[in-house]
């Protein structure tokens, strides 16, 4: 099962903070900054597993974790979950969120708390692994996200617009027009009088 | 009242903040603007209010006032409320809560929706943090989801069922039809969910795991085809065919065939095939791979698929990649126990990994070597064990140092190599060895009779290099003390200290700033041991200590300094009766007869009590005005019986033994001769035992003797019955009766005596009083 999803960056300011076991909010807390500390130490070419910290746990959680760029996806998990997958899992998880919003980086993270957090909850329910298939989740995200546009009025209608423009088939726009050397001939008009 | 803010206004706001006061200023101005907004009771901003409020939450901001917002937001009609809702729900809400309770009717509401998302909104959130109330209300709503043909659906029924059965574990019936065709979906989604809730219905009830052993042969087809089958480029990750369902397929198969063996049978084949045909390039290889070695270990596999299982975790060892030899590590670890042959045939490649960089890696290795010495390979694990030892960090050094006692202890060719292996330990790692290790190894030291003097020589030469250490300080102030006659003798290999030099050593501890109360303590003792063995003398340094500010200093440099004066004569009896040397006997704590453990700095109090019982045998050495002044003179003449104790200090010297041959003869009277003899040989500390043994050095046998005795309130007396109430003549034999005194209140034990007896034919009557019983009898 697992215990936590957290998403922080390099100065340890939480991006995501999803527990699926009941802690008290500072609790919660203490356990991001004692993550971060754990985390931030480990040099870049050791292994990705670590002991979970006293407040998750002890030593029979485990802490399973990525470093992307300026983003550590951390997962505490315990033994019934294999290692390994949690590491293809968090794999999964970034290249969905890659898809959804176009080249994710740490500021579509910061501005879509919420985006995030649904495709997280198609990915990963009550602990549990529910669905691995990229595609899949994206299919349910979309819809779900449209279903959430139509019923927005007229306070969603630029959104509508822009996303409309962005679904729009548009044939390629030729780029240089080269028509080439044209001469005209210029007919000899009568000056008028 | 203005529109709140959105929600992206709000982030950027709050990232232009500069200090941490700043921030948490905005967000305070925010939470009030939230507020009273939420006391507005406005519906069109309520979804935006409680996604800033779950943002605030996040950055660890109290959010509570919330919490009947989102349920508000919940019972909203429109998705887009929902879904903030049931976020905030999961994010905000738990079962301590009250509140939580109120969602159950909006849960069941949407649980029955029209549209799938809504639905699958209230899957997710019961699914997540629905207590045990709310899946026993839920739980039919839930099964009939299960049976669902909407995969999306399916799939999340099926992870409900999971927490819905972890919460009520009676429940777990009710979900066993609906099981039946789950294993027959196309969808990998469904089939993946519906695994774990097979695993966990397996874990948790032993007739479930029987009753779920027939789809074995399902399992190995949906597996078979897993891996057959071509390039699917749905459920591809890195060129093979969905391995998350693959591992979760395994490790269910783990479940069911674990001692069985029909199904670890039916299992064997495709094992065998998983093993040998995935590619181990990637990460996703070597993750079935390795739930695969751990399924073959657990089950009832044949043997030739064994070794192939750990012949793979060896493999996996040499691989470049940490993440795989961290995940081999701890499988061999947990293999270890079973077959330990098997894994000892790559020890060399465990002890290398000693040596990696990942903090990580060398904690397993570590914790696999231990597991892996045995008496064939100790001497050369030792070395390398020695070596990280002194190279690692300073997390491992107490439990390394832990391990390598507990494996010298166990395998030890020899003492001299169990003694150099300890002084390794010390002078590397002394600092972090555990307390009790001090005790250990001086009781080790001692039963090793023949290495005293090569022992006292590299513990002196170890003292000379670093008195840092500080168990390594007390193992040598202690053995110094002890066998410093075999230091000095002439039997030192290298150059050997004089008596002065090796006093000076002493005392340099004492002052050092770097020594602990304890080792100043075995220092002060040791100094005091050397006087009677060296001729030089000692007086000087311990005198200092009598004002010394540490009160257990100051008490044992007073109490040394008593004995030296007033026995100072006694101290060149170092053949016989040296009671100094009778010191480290009494310390005794008597769990391993003969030996004994020198555990003073547990004991002060211990200490203080023999140091009285020395003195009374002291004592007892001299004449009968002395005794008197010591013990105040009655008008009964006391006769002492002057025992003296020489059991030498090696022996067992039990305190008991040594009380037991305290006497005192308090009654002489007409020939009649009565002694007293002591013993606390019981559990309970409140009880004295006195016997009294009657002898009669008249010609004439005392008949009919009985002895009665008193004692004041406080005492309670239990009188047992005499041997026999004839007290032979001239000394042929004696009386013994057995009194039994209980003195909760620890008070000067008073007895009046009577005695009646005939002799020579006419009847005697005596009363005395003994008011001198040594205070050790009674306290």
């Amino acid at each position: 099962m697992i215990k936590a999803i957290l998403i922080f960056n390099n100065h340890g300011k939480p991006r995501l903070s999803k527990f699926y076991e009941h802690y008290s909010e500072d609790t919660e807390q203490q356990i991001i900054r004692e993550t971060f500390h754990l985390v931030s130490k480990r040099d870049e070419n050791v292994c990705n597993f670590l002991e979970g910290g006293m407040l998750i746990g002890g030593s029979e959680n485990k802490l399973i974790y990525r470093h992307y760029a300026t983003l550590y996806f951390v997962f505490c998990v315990d033994s019934s979950e294999s290692g390994l997958g949690i590491l293809d899992l968090i794999q999964v998880f970034v290249e969905t969120l890659d898809k959804c919003f176009e080249n994710v980086c740490e500021l579509d993270l910061i501005f879509h708390v919420d985006k995030v957090h649904n495709i997280l909850a198609e990915m990963v329910m009550g602990g549990m692994v529910l669905e691995t298939n990229m595609n899949e989740i994206i299919t349910q995200v979309d819809a779900q996200n449209k279903m959430e546009k139509s019923e927005a009025g007229i306070a969603g209608a630029p959104a509508r617009a822009v996303s409309a423009v962005k679904n729009m088939n548009l044939p390629e726009m030729p780029r240089n027009i080269n028509i080439g050397d044209i001469s005209i001939k210029v007919p000899n008009l009568p000056s008028f009088k | 009242m203005p529109a709140p803010i959105r929600l992206r206004e709000l982030i950027r706001t709050i990232r232009t903040a500069r200090t941490q006061a700043e921030e948490r200023e905005m967000i305070q101005k925010e939470c009030a603007a939230i507020r009273s907004s939420f006391r507005e009771e406005d519906n069109t901003y309520r979804c935006r209010n409680v996604a800033k409020l779950l943002y605030m939450h996040m950055l660890g901001y109290p959010a509570h006032f919330g919490q009947l917002e989102c349920l508000k937001l919940i019972a909203s009609q429109k998705f887009t409320d929902k879904r903030i809702g049931y976020l905030g729900a999961m994010l905000l809400l738990d079962e301590r809560q009250d509140v939580h309770l109120l969602m159950t009717n909006c849960i069941k509401n949407d649980l029955n929706h029209s549209t799938q998302y809504v639905q699958g909104l209230a899957l997710c959130t019961l699914g997540c943090m629905g207590s045990s109330e709310m899946c026993r209300d839920l739980a039919g709503e839930v099964e009939k989801l299960l049976k669902t043909s909407n995969s999306y659906l399916r799939k999340k029924a099926a992870l409900c069922a999971v927490h819905v059965i972890r919460k009520v574990p009676e429940l777990m019936e009710m979900f066993l039809p609906a099981t039946k065709n789950l294993l027959s979906e196309k969808n990998h989604g469904v089939l993946h969910t519906s695994v774990v809730l097979l695993t966990e219905m397996c874990e948790r009830s032993p007739d479930m795991l029987l009753h779920f052993r027939k789809l074995v042969p399902q399992l190995v087809r949906i597996l078979k085809n897993l891996i057959m089958s071509g390039y699917s480029p749905e459920h591809d990750v890195s060129g093979i065919s969905d391995p998350f369902l693959q591992v979760r397929i395994l490790r269910l198969l783990r479940i069911l065939g674990r001692s069985d063996d029909d199904s670890s049978e039916a299992m064997n084949d495709i094992l065998a095939q998983v093993a040998t045909n995935t590619e181990t390039s990637k990460n996703v290889g070597n993750a079935i791979l390795y739930e695969t070695v751990l399924t073959i270990m657990d089950i009832k596999s044949e043997s030739g698929l064994r070794v192939l299982a750990i012949n793979i975790l060896g493999r996996f060892l040499l691989n470049n990649d940490k993440n795989i030899r961290y995940v081999a590590l701890t499988s061999l670890l947990k293999t270890v126990q079973t077959d330990h042959n098997a894994v000892q045939r790559h020890r060399s490649t465990i002890v290398d990994c000693l040596k990696d960089l990942d903090v990580s890696i060398k904690r397993r290795a570590m914790e696999l070597s231990f597991a892996l010495v045995n008496g064939n390979n100790i001497r050369g694990m030792m070395k390398e064990l020695l070596y990280f030892l002194d190279s690692c960090d300073p997390e491992f050094k107490a439990d390394c140092a832990s391990g390598v006692f507990l494996a010298a202890e166990k395998y030890a060719p020899s003492k001299r190599w169990h003694i150099d292996t300890i002084m390794r330990v010390l002078t590397t790692a002394g600092s972090y060895v555990r307390d009790d290790s001090v005790p250990n190894l001086i009781q080790l030291i001692t039963n090793s009779v023949e290495m005293h003097a090569y022992t006292v020589q590299r513990l002196y030469k170890a003292l000379l290099d670093d008195i840092s250490q500080q168990p390594l300080v007390q193992v040598s102030s202690w053995c110094i003390g002890e066998y410093g006659d075999l230091l000095v003798s002439g039997q030192c290999e290298e150059e050997e200290p004089i008596q002065d030099e090796v006093l000076d050593v002493l005392e340099g501890l004492l002052v050092s700033n770097l020594s602990t109360p304890v080792t100043r303590g075995y220092s002060l003792t040791a100094i005091m041991k050397l006087s009677t063995r060296f001729s030089s003398d000692a007086n000087s340094v311990v005198s200092i200590y009598g004002s010394s500010i540490d009160v257990e200093l100051q008490q044992r440099a007073v109490e040394y300094n008593a004995l030296f004066k007033k026995y100072d004569h006694m101290r060149f009896y170092s053949e016989h009766c040296c009671f100094v040397q009778i010191l480290p006997a009494l310390q005794v704590q008597s769990t391993h007869p003969p030996c004994f453990t020198g555990s003073i700095y547990t004991s002060s109090l211990f200490y203080r009590f023999n140091l009285h019982v020395l003195y009374y045998l002291v004592s007892l050495l001299f004449q009968a005005n002395d005794l008197l002044d010591l013990l105040g003179g009655n008008d009964v003449v006391p006769v002492i019986q002057t025992t003296l104790p020489t059991k030498p200090a090696s022996a067992g010297g039990e305190l008991l033994d040594l009380l037991g041959d305290l006497s005192l003869s308090t009654y002489s009277k007409n020939g009649l001769k009565i002694e007293f003899t002591f013993e606390r040989a019981n559990p309970n500390p409140n009880i004295a035992v006195i016997t009294i043994h009657a002898t009669n050095t008249t010609e004439a046998d005392m008949t009919e003797f009985v002895f009665q005795a008193a004692v004041p309130k406080t005492f309670q007396l239990q009188l047992l019955s005499p041997s026999s109430n004839i007290v032979p003549a001239l000394n042929q034999g004696s009386v013994t009766q057995v009194i039994r005194v209980l003195n909760p209140q620890k008070q000067q034990l008073r007895m009046r005596v009577k005695l009646t007896y005939t002799h020579k034919g006419s009847p005697i009557q005596d009363l005395a009083e003994v008011n001198n019983f040594p205070p050790q009898s009674w306290q």
